[in-house]
C-alpha cells in the first residue's frame, strides 16, 4: 500500500483548511518561483520523466502534450484550459481536489501555463459544482491578494491569470473540443480534429486542455522530481491516482493509491470489501461508464492501471470503480448507461445521434428479453457502426459498455429472451 | 399543445437585471478577451436564472443585445444546456440522480420517496409552486450516492427515510444541512479514513 508520505492529496477529505494558509502548511506554493526559474524545457522534461499520463481518461502522456504547444508565442496568445467538467458516471475525484485542495490546481496552472507559454488559464468546472466553484474562486482570490497570481505570479516574473468558467450540465463538454466551443459561448458540440487544440484551440489560439488531476499533481512532481513519481506504480503506468469506489461495497469512498494496485486489494482495503463478501461479486466497471464491464474471474487478479486493464479489453478511464454484487440486474444497468448516452449525445454526428437512441431502445427491450436471439448480434454490429465513426469519443463510449455486456454476459441476455418466449407461448 | 415561445402565456413581456446583477454581468464579461464577450453567455444566463428562477425569452433577447449575439445564438445555448430552465420550476427544485452509481445504491427508492412525499411525478410542480421534481444524470458525487441536488447544494448518502426527512425540512421552510446525510466526512469511507491518518498538517477546517 502507498504510504502517506507519498500521497499528493493530503487534504482529500477536507479535514483540513482548503485555504492558502492550510495549503501552504501542506507544502503548496513552496518554491514555485524556483521551479519556474529552471525553465520550460526542464519542466517539460521532468514531466516526461515522471511518466504522468493524463488523468481525464485517455491517458495521454502529459509532458508530451505540453511539448506540442508552439515554442514561441506569436501573434496569437497561448491558453491553458483545465477540464473540470467531471461527469463520467462513477467519477467524483476532481470534486475533492476543487473543494479541498484548490491551491494544488492553481499552482499547477501557473507552472503548466508557464511551460506552454500561456498567460491565462480558464478552469471549466461543471455547473452543478456550485460549492466547489466557490471554494476554487476563494482560493484564486487569495492568490491574487498574495501575489501568487497576477502581473508577477509567485514572484517568477511571469504574468498569469486564472478564471473560473461554470458549465451548464452537458456531459459532452468534458470532450476537449466541445469544452472549447462551450467556453466560446456556443453549444458544446465537438469539433473535428485536426486541427488539434495545440494548433488551433480556444479563440483559434494554441491551447492545451488538461484534466484537473493532471495539473494538480504537477507541482508535487516537480518538487519531488519526476523520478520519484516514476518510481511508483509500473513502467508507463506510473505514479499515484485517486480512485473512486462506488456501488455495492461496504464503504464507498475516494482514495489516493499507487497505480497498478490490484483491484481486489483496492476494494477490500479501502472500501470495506464487496457487500456480502468477495464471492458475492458479479462484475466491476473499472473506469467510469464508458469502459467495458469486467466479470469476477478477471477482477480476482487484474491490476488497476492503463495497460493492465487494456489487456483485459477494458480501460482505466477515470479510475471510477463501480462494483456490482450478485443482486444486480446487469442488463438493466448497462441499459441505464445506454439511456445516459442517448440523453447526452450532442446530436451532431448521425451515427451517434441515431445510434445511441437505437441502442438504448434495443437495450430496454433486452432487459425484459423482449427480443429475438439474432438481435444480440445485430446490436453488436450496430455498436461497431457507431464506434469510430463520429467526431468525438462519445459514440465509442456508448458502444463499449454494450460490447462488454455482450462479451461477458451473453448467456444471461439469451436466457431472458428464451424465458420471455416461453412465457409468451405458455400464455 | 406546443406553443411558440412568444405565445406561451407564462413568458413575461420584459426583463431587467437588478443593479447588482448587472454590475456582476459586466464584471464577468471582462474575464474574456476583447471581442470574445460571447463567452460570457452561460455565466450571464446563470445570473438571470438566479434572479428569476428560470430563463425567459425576454431575458435571452436582452442577453443577446448585451453580448452582441443574434437572439438565435442565445436560444441555442439556453436549449442545449440542461441546467437552464426555459419555464418556471418550483422554488425548491428537487433533482435526483438516477445514473448507475446512484441506481446501485437505491436511487429508485429515493425517487419513489420524493414522488410520494411531494405528491408529484417527474417533471411536475406542486400546485402551490413550491416544489418541482426532476431526474438528472450523474452529478459527480458517486461515492456518496444516492445524491439529490437542490439549490446550490448536494444532499448525499440518501435513502428513502433521510429523503423524506430532508423534504419535510424544506416544507417547513428550513434549509437542511447539505452533504452526507449519514454524517460521514465527505468522500472518506464511513467510519473514518483508511489513509492519511498520520499526524498531518495541524490547521483544521475553519481555523483560517
Amino acid at each position: 500500500m502507498l504510504s502517506d508520505k507519498d500521497r499528493i492529496f493530503t487534504n482529500l477529505y477536507g479535514i483540513h483548511d482548503f485555504r492558502l494558509k492550510g495549503a501552504k502548511a501542506r507544502g503548496d506554493w513552496d518554491g514555485t518561483k524556483d521551479i519556474i526559474a529552471k525553465g520550460r524545457d526542464w519542466i517539460i522534461e521532468e514531466m516526461k520523466t515522471s511518466g504522468l499520463r493524463g488523468r481525464g481518461g485517455a491517458g495521454f502522456p502529459t509532458g508530451l502534450k505540453w511539448s506540442f504547444m508552439p515554442k514561441e508565442v506569436g501573434a496569437r496568445p497561448h491558453y491553458l484550459v483545465v477540464n473540470a467538467d467531471e461527469g463520467e458516471p462513477g467519477t467524483c475525484k476532481d470534486r475533492d481536489i476543487l473543494r479541498h485542495d484548490p491551491h494544488k490546481l492553481i499552482e499547477g496552472c501557473v507552472i503548466a501555463g508557464f511551460a506552454m507559454g500561456a498567460k491565462a488559464a480558464y478552469i471549466y468546472i461543471r455547473g452543478e459544482f456550485i460549492r466547489e466553484a466557490e471554494n476554487l474562486q476563494t482560493a484564486i482570490d487569495e492568490c491574487y491578494d498574495a501575489g501568487l497570481l497576477g502581473k508577477d505570479a509567485a514572484g517568477s516574473g511571469w504574468p498569469f491569470d486564472v478564471y473560473v468558467h461554470r458549465g451548464g450540465g452537458a456531459y459532452i463538454c468534458g470532450e476537449e473540443t466541445a469544452l472549447i466551443q462551450s467556453l466560446e459561448g456556443k453549444k458544446g458540440q465537438p469539433r473535428l480534429k485536426p486541427p488539434f487544440p495545440a494548433g488551433m484551440g480556444l479563440y483559434g489560439c494554441p491551447t492545451t486542455v488538461n484534466n484537473v488531476e493532471s495539473i494538480a499533481v504537477a507541482p508535487t512532481i516537480l518538487r519531488r522530481t519526476g523520478a520519484w513519481f516514476a518510481g511508483l506504480g509500473r513502467p508507463k503506468n506510473s505514479g499515484t491516482k485517486i480512485f473512486c469506489i462506488s456501488g455495492h461495497v461496504e464503504r464507498p469512498c475516494n482514495v489516493e493509491e499507487e497505480m497498478g494496485i490490484p483491484l481486489k486489494e483496492l476494494i477490500e482495503k479501502h472500501a470495506g470489501g464487496v457487500r456480502g463478501g468477495w464471492d458475492n461479486l458479479l462484475a466491476v466497471i473499472p473506469g467510469g461508464a464508458s469502459v467495458p464491464v469486467l466479470t469476477k474471474d478477471i477482477c480476482d487478479t487484474v491490476l488497476m492501471d492503463f495497460d493492465s486493464l487494456r489487456e483485459v479489453r477494458s480501460g482505466l478511464g477515470t479510475a471510477a470503480v463501480m462494483v456490482m454484487d450478485k443482486s444486480t440486474d446487469i442488463v438493466a444497468t448497462i441499459a441505464r448507461l445506454s439511456s445516459f448516452y442517448k440523453h447526452e449525445s450532442c446530436g451532431q454526428c448521425t451515427p451517434c445521434r441515431e445510434g445511441t437512441g437505437w441502442m438504448s431502445r434495443v437495450m430496454n427491450r433486452m432487459v425484459k428479453g423482449n427480443a429475438d436471439l439474432e438481435e444480440i448480434d445485430m446490436l453488436e454490429e450496430v455498436t461497431r457502426q457507431v464506434e469510430g465513426h463520429t467526431f468525438c469519443a462519445l459514440g465509442d463510449a456508448a458502444a463499449w459498455p454494450i460490447q462488454g455486456l455482450i462479451r461477458s454476459f451473453r448467456p444471461e441476455m439469451e436466457r431472458r429472451i428464451k424465458e420471455a418466449r416461453a412465457n409468451l407461448s405458455a400464455a | 399543445m406546443t406553443l411558440h415561445p412568444e405565445d406561451q402565456p407564462w413568458q413575461p413581456k420584459s426583463f431587467a437585471f437588478t443593479e447588482a446583477n448587472l454590475a456582476q454581468a459586466h464584471k464577468i464579461i471582462k474575464r474574456y478577451p476583447e471581442g470574445r464577450q460571447q463567452s460570457a453567455v452561460m455565466p450571464i444566463l446563470d445570473i438571470v436564472q438566479r434572479q428569476e428562477g428560470w430563463v425567459s425569452l425576454a431575458a435571452m433577447n436582452l442577453v443577446g443585445e448585451m453580448l452582441d449575439m443574434a437572439p438565435m445564438r442565445v436560444y441555442e445555448v439556453a436549449t442545449f444546456y440542461t441546467m437552464f430552465h426555459l419555464k418556471p420550476v418550483g422554488k425548491v427544485h428537487v433533482q435526483v440522480c438516477t445514473n448507475v452509481p446512484c441506481q446501485l445504491r437505491g436511487s429508485d427508492d429515493v425517487v419513489h420517496a420524493c414522488k410520494k412525499e411531494l405528491g408529484i411525478g417527474i417533471g411536475e410542480t406542486t400546485a402551490d409552486g413550491k416544489f418541482s421534481l426532476a431526474e438528472v444524470e450523474c452529478l459527480g458525487a458517486c461515492v456518496n450516492a444516492p445524491v439529490i441536488w437542490i439549490g446550490d447544494d448536494f444532499y448525499e448518502d440518501l435513502d428513502a427515510g433521510s429523503t423524506v426527512k430532508m423534504i419535510e425540512a424544506f416544507k417547513r421552510g428550513e434549509t437542511p444541512k447539505a452533504g452526507s446525510q449519514t454524517g460521514r466526512q465527505t468522500s472518506a469511507p464511513a467510519g473514518g479514513p483508511t489513509t492519511l491518518k498520520d499526524a498531518g498538517p495541524t490547521t483544521l477546517k475553519g481555523d483560517a
